[in-house]
């Protein structure tokens, strides 16, 4: 399998200015996204799962060179583009594309949707003014929208229909790689199985690849191959999502996995439910050691003092905590 | 038992320039003491419309325009404001979504706590109000109730916020509160921790639970019964496990086969197709007609009426009137 995205060490931190106690201005970082790293494989769904504030959609922005990065690298193609100024990255723009949460906020309610999706194509010089036309009408039939809905305005449509258009304009370019940044958070869970399968679907007529991002761990499971659970900035795990849901390692999966509520009464009722004590603890000053130190049922010493490093324990299933620290051991003797 | 709550034919209407929008359309239900029903239903199917009508918290434009709203046997619906203010807060209460909206940000959470036993209780001193506070902090898992109580809305976080709120509505003993998506705003590791603490309110005070969500999820941890709105119309009513494991109406079919699930592999996802009629334009037949699968003629042309499809199990369906034969 070819790697279309390699992200090594990304580090995106945000200065905050606080005031002092009695004069002056404090300075403090936010460590939104800390030392994280993945590659995305052509084709695939790589699912991010997290809690709110754990930096996923930081992360997405980051990789989307939305933001800047404080540290690491973001290789695209092969090609290093995390120091490209934004002129550089045009070329590289057509390939990456963004669908946003809220389809209501994303959309310009000025512009109808035909000029929304034709933007996209601006750069394109190749294509004449018929052809985008031409090419706006095959985009809205493809996300299942229909001829009429191109001269209308966002507010004629419901909330599906948007997200529909949102896509349709993401695909404007011809892209091979987008960031779902919660597409579907928005809308009703009717709605969000249309979306979802329509995503399902045009990723394999076009040979997408995604970076899902989501909170709802069971819709991450259905759509993604592979899923990355993020907490407090950083990868806590990474496998396929088979294997995930079969065997998650870190603590804090575990947590997470028995904590979304399954609809059926029975089984939900049998369930032994561990329940993580406590909140989120700022990114501002994160725990020392694991970040998950101070929720985790299983936490020792070493959690509070050495942070744990993220390395692969068994093949493609990647656990950052010290639990198993002794298995990775063991591996690298034989 | 006693039934705390009888609910019968309620409809709310709002009144705008386009027309008359039927909220909420002839519900009914009953809720015993210390049992828990959901009403769930998606964005605009009338799910919070009906509680604020039990709440008498009708918006302005909005009215009740028929039924009975019978608590603890007597009528509520049209009870004078300062009646209705006697039972809001003290016998019922409720829970919101977004916790941060509902506290006052420029007051201090044992401040804004103590109004309501000031309103409900007046012969209380300040330090039976004081110590109930510390209490009620302390039973919603609340750690150091003292400061806590000192401290302002936004120095908390959202989990701790909706815990105060429902310490803050279980404050006068109500007999009957309203959860209004108490989990919807909250991650997930966060809302099992809420859900547990409505559970073991429920087992403690023997308060009967209204729940509105969508989530069907959360209600297959909690509910006793469960009520499935669609359109300001419930379409299906029954006890929890039936729902899950006989549901009747294509529309809770539909909803079941949308939903993704952990505890199963390649359930492959069936989206309801189309989306939720305008409520605006009055039609004569069943109101999920043109998104329904197994629509007939008939379903067109009338509204189907409430049909029972087993022990205390209501469906509004033209599939189970007892001429109803299955098509092969």
């Amino acid at each position: 399998m070819n790697t279309i995205l390699s992200v090594k060490n990304l580090k995106k931190y945000f200065p905050i200015k606080r005031e002092g106690k009695f004069f002056g201005v404090k300075h403090d970082v936010l460590k939104a996204v800390d030392d994280v790293s993945f590659d995305i494989y052509e084709g695939e769904t790589l699912g991010l799962v997290g809690e709110s504030g754990c930096g996923k959609t930081t992360l997405g922005r980051t990789i989307m060179r939305l933001y800047d990065p404080t540290g690491g690298k973001i290789i695209f193609k092969g090609d290093d583009i995390t120091e490209l100024d934004q002129k550089q990255l045009h070329p590289y723009r057509k390939d990456m594309h963004m669908i946003f949460q809220d389809p209501y906020a994303s959309l310009n309610p000025r512009m109808t949707v035909s000029e929304i999706i034709m933007e996209s194509m601006i750069n394109d010089t190749a294509l004449s003014a018929s052809q985008r036309k031409e090419k706006v009408l095959e985009l809205l039939d493809l996300v299942g929208l229909n001829s009429d809905h191109a001269t209308r305005f966002p507010h004629e449509f419901s909330g599906g229909q948007r997200q529909r258009v949102g896509i349709a304009r993401s695909l404007a370019a011809n892209p091979k790689f987008i960031v779902c940044d919660e597409p579907i958070s928005a809308l009703d869970v009717s709605i969000q199985a249309q979306v979802v399968n329509l995503l399902k679907d045009l990723q394999k007529r076009l040979g997408l690849t995604y970076l899902f991002i989501a909170h709802d761990l069971s819709m991450v499971q259905y759509i993604s191959d592979r899923v990355g659970v993020m907490y407090l900035g950083r990868m806590v795990e990474l496998a396929s999502s088979e294997e995930l849901y079969k065997s998650p390692l870190h603590p804090y999966t575990t947590a997470l996995m028995s904590a979304v509520p399954v609809p059926d009464p029975d089984k939900e009722r049998q369930k032994r439910r561990i329940i993580v004590e406590g909140e989120v603890p700022s990114p501002i000053n994160p725990p020392s050691g694991c970040a998950f130190n101070t929720r985790c049922p299983r936490a020792t010493d070493k959690c509070r003092g050495v942070a744990p490093s993220f390395t692969e324990v068994t093949p493609n299933h990647f656990v950052a905590c010290h639990l198993f620290d002794n298995e990775k051991k063991e591996e690298k003797i034989q | 038992m006693n039934n705390i709550l009888e609910v019968k034919e309620l409809s709310t209407s709002f009144f705008t320039k386009f027309g008359e929008i039927k909220a909420v359309d002839k519900i009914s239900f009953t809720l015993e003491e210390g049992e828990v029903i959901a009403i769930v239903g998606e964005s605009g199917s009338g799910k919070s419309v009906a509680s604020m009508s039990i709440m008498g918290l009708v918006d302005t434009g909005g009215k009740i325009v028929n039924g009975q709203i019978l608590f603890n046997g007597k009528d509520v619906v049209g009870l004078k404001e300062k009646e209705m203010e006697k039972i809001r807060g003290s016998e019922i209460s409720m829970i919101f979504q977004d916790p941060m909206t509902c506290l006052n940000p420029v007051f201090t959470i044992g401040s804004q706590m103590e109004e309501s036993l000031k309103l409900h209780f007046k012969e209380m001193t300040k330090a039976q109000r004081h110590e109930k506070i510390i209490n009620m902090l302390d039973m919603v898992g609340i750690a150091n109730p003292e400061q806590r109580a000192k401290q302002y809305p936004h120095e908390l976080s959202g989990g701790m916020r909706q815990r105060v709120m429902i310490a803050m509505s279980l404050l006068c003993n109500p007999k009957l509160l309203i959860a209004d998506e108490p989990t919807t705003a909250l991650d997930v590791t966060i809302q099992a921790q809420i859900i547990d603490l409505m559970r073991n309110i429920k087992e403690e005070f023997n308060t009967a639970i209204i729940l509105i969500t969508h989530d069907l999820g959360v209600v297959a941890s909690i509910a006793d019964k469960v009520m499935v709105m669609y359109c300001g119309e419930v379409v299906e009513s029954a006890e929890v496990r039936k729902l899950y494991y006989e549901s009747k109406h294509p529309y809770t079919w539909g909803l079941l086969k949308a939903l993704p699930r952990l505890d199963m592999k390649d359930n492959e996802l069936q989206p309801i197709p189309g989306s939720t009629p305008d409520l605006l334009l009055e039609h004569e037949g069943c109101n999920f007609f043109e998104r329904c699968e197994y629509a007939m003629e008939c379903c067109r042309k009338a509204k189907p009426p409430v049909f029972e499809a087993g022990e205390a199990h209501k469906v509004k369906c033209w599939r189970y009137h007892p001429d109803f034969k299955e098509d092969i």
